[in-house]
């Protein structure tokens, strides 16, 4: 039995169609990241997914239970983290936690040893009497994740869960998904921040103009793309020109990255030869040279149709 | 059928927790205080000082009026509210329905509108004079008229909009003239013809009879037909607020 199966979702928005033919399933205990540009269907498909709105045709299933003609038995088995979701800023964070239990039906006991037991791994448990209107967004969005998992559900929705955030809020959030996820829950992760789809998912969907365009594991993804692998070259001077670099053999495309270059070639071997003789007649010298793969946004890039602009964006550096 | 009185208790626990949670939020808010509270009282007293009519009179009118505004007055603001402040989401994704999760508005309501309206009869009793002849028939005629109008209140805010105010302001559209249709100020039965017609579409109208009964003043429509009434509008009312709730979700997601 899958966590969530999805299977041929669409919903149209009078004459967009903002989800076309979407189908994918999670497994147990995995952790999916469903990435994709704004506006690409993403939040309308999580929508979909966890019972806000109704597909216009297709079927959702969480843990074997129809969620569109059965949805409060699959309701119960899942957390979510909307999109743009606050708290309750007039009620205090034990308050905002108290209310999601009755909401989920716990029992009081349970209701307070769990809301306890989640404002203590979120470091919030000093603050629990306070209105959650003075607290700070990674506050609030850390008592969001605690919201969710109330009714310790066995598949967390998160929707951009550490948009915005500063460093240890991010990093004290993406290692309590891995301590969640290692307990063998499942985490359904919408996102744009390609980096952190790559650090924490098993699986990642990409979704582009409604339609999801590919679906791997992270690094078979970036091994789909050979000839997005590349060389990063750093120089001990600034180049007169970046022209140059377009001399060096097999190289497809040059791109600068701060202080360094990088090349992209289906050949590294040839192209390394290239640079170092390129340097030699230069009299430039080489601090350093790495042979890159692809990396998850070079694929997101290319299967979301980005590659285009960035191509347009080096031609006018 | 054990399961679905079992479904039933859970959908009313459900119901309940999102009325808490409502009373502890919005009871509180300016709006609601000002348009629940201060507005029926000012209103009152604007029509009935200076007027040449018995004091006890008075009551009657003055308790439907209150339980009007104060058991309408929380539903408007909840559904907006909630949209602005980005907590509707999660509501819908919680599992409950339309109808738990408007329930659980209307009772917010109700209750807010039970409590309050008991000042005007402390008022009534105190200073009008007044005195309740029938206490069984005031309670359920309190009881089912705070409902309805807290139900009504549910229907206005299914408005998809997220401001607060544009509700506030279509839901004083709807209850202001209600007031003068209603026999809040003056007797249906000393209306005219035309009015007394136009009174029979307003659950006021059967709210303001009710209250005039249980106080002594005798009944245009007696009981049984201003209770049958009343349970016709929330039919209507609850029918029409899930109905509406359930397609601004489309709207507004």
């Amino acid at each position: 039995m899958q966590a969530i199966q999805a299977q041929n979702l669409v919903k149209r928005y009078g004459s967009v169609l903002a989800v076309d033919d979407v189908s994918f399933s999670v497994a147990p205990g995995e952790i999916f990241g469903f990435l994709g540009p704004n506006g690409a269907g993403k939040s309308t498909t999580q929508r979909m997914l966890t019972g806000v709105i109704a597909p216009d045709a297709g079927d959702i299933q969480i843990f074997g239970y129809d969620l569109l003609r059965c949805p409060n038995p699959a309701k119960q088995l899942m957390g979510i983290v909307p999109e743009m979701a606050n708290v309750y800023v007039d009620l205090s964070a034990w308050n905002n936690l108290m209310f999601m239990g009755e909401l989920y039906g716990i029992g009081k006991k349970t209701r307070i040893s769990r809301a306890a037991r989640l404002l203590e791994q979120f470091n919030l448990l000093e603050k629990k009497d306070l209105k959650a209107k003075g607290f700070s967004k990674g506050m609030k969005q850390r008592l969001l994740i605690c919201m969710a998992m109330m009714n310790d559900p066995q598949t967390l929705f998160l929707d951009e869960p550490t948009s915005g955030l500063d460093v240890q809020s991010t990093h004290l959030i993406r290692n309590l998904l891995r301590e969640f996820n290692a307990r063998g829950q499942t985490i359904f992760l919408t996102t744009h921040n390609i980096e952190e789809a790559n650090q924490l998912c098993d699986r990642v969907a990409i979704i582009n103009r409604g339609r999801v365009v590919a679906i791997d594991r992270p690094q078979n993804l970036k091994l789909t793309l050979q000839s997005l692998q590349s060389l990063e070259v750093a120089f001990s001077s600034p180049l007169q020109s970046m022209d140059i670099l377009y001399s060096v053999e097999a190289v497809n495309e040059v791109k600068k990255t701060g202080d360094k270059f990088r090349l992209y070639t289906n050949q590294p071997a040839r192209a390394i030869l290239s640079v170092v003789d390129l340097a030699r007649r230069h009299n430039l010298e080489i601090l350093s040279i790495n042979t890159l793969g692809p990396s998850l946004e070079d694929v997101f890039l290319r299967l979301t149709g980005g590659q285009e602009k960035r191509g347009a964006h080096n031609a006018s550096c | 059928m054990q399961a679905v009185s079992q479904s039933a208790t859970t959908g009313l626990r459900r119901s309940l927790a999102v009325a808490k949670k409502n009373a502890m939020i919005y009871y509180l808010k300016p709006p609601v205080l000002i348009f629940g509270v201060l507005f029926p009282v000012f209103m009152f007293l604007a029509f009935a000082v200076g007027r040449d009519v018995p004091r006890q009179s008075l009551a009657p009118g003055l308790i439907a009026m209150t339980i009007l505004f104060t058991a309408s007055s929380v539903g408007p603001m909840i559904a907006p509210w909630e949209r602005k402040a980005k907590t509707y989401e999660r509501l819908l994704s919680a599992p409950l329905s339309i109808l738990q999760l408007v329930l659980g508005d209307i009772l917010a309501g109700f209750i807010y509108g039970l409590v309050i309206s008991l000042v005007p009869l402390l008022l009534g009793i105190l200073i009008l004079g007044a005195h309740i002849e029938y206490p069984l028939l005031y309670a359920a005629g309190l009881i089912l008229s705070a409902f309805c109008f807290a139900a009504l209140g549910a229907l206005m805010a299914a408005l998809p909009t997220d401001e607060p105010s544009m509700v506030m302001m279509l839901s004083n559209l709807v209850r202001i003239p209600l007031l003068f249709i209603s026999g809040v100020f003056i007797p249906i039965n000393q209306m005219p013809v035309w009015g007394q017609k136009l009174a029979m579409l307003s659950p006021l109208s059967y709210t303001s009879d009710l209250m005039r009964l249980a106080l002594g003043h005798g009944s245009l429509w007696g009981g049984y037909l201003n209770f049958a009434a009343l349970l016709f509008f929330i039919a209507v009312f609850l029918q029409a607020a899930v109905f509406f709730h359930r397609r601004g979700i489309v709207r507004v997601f």
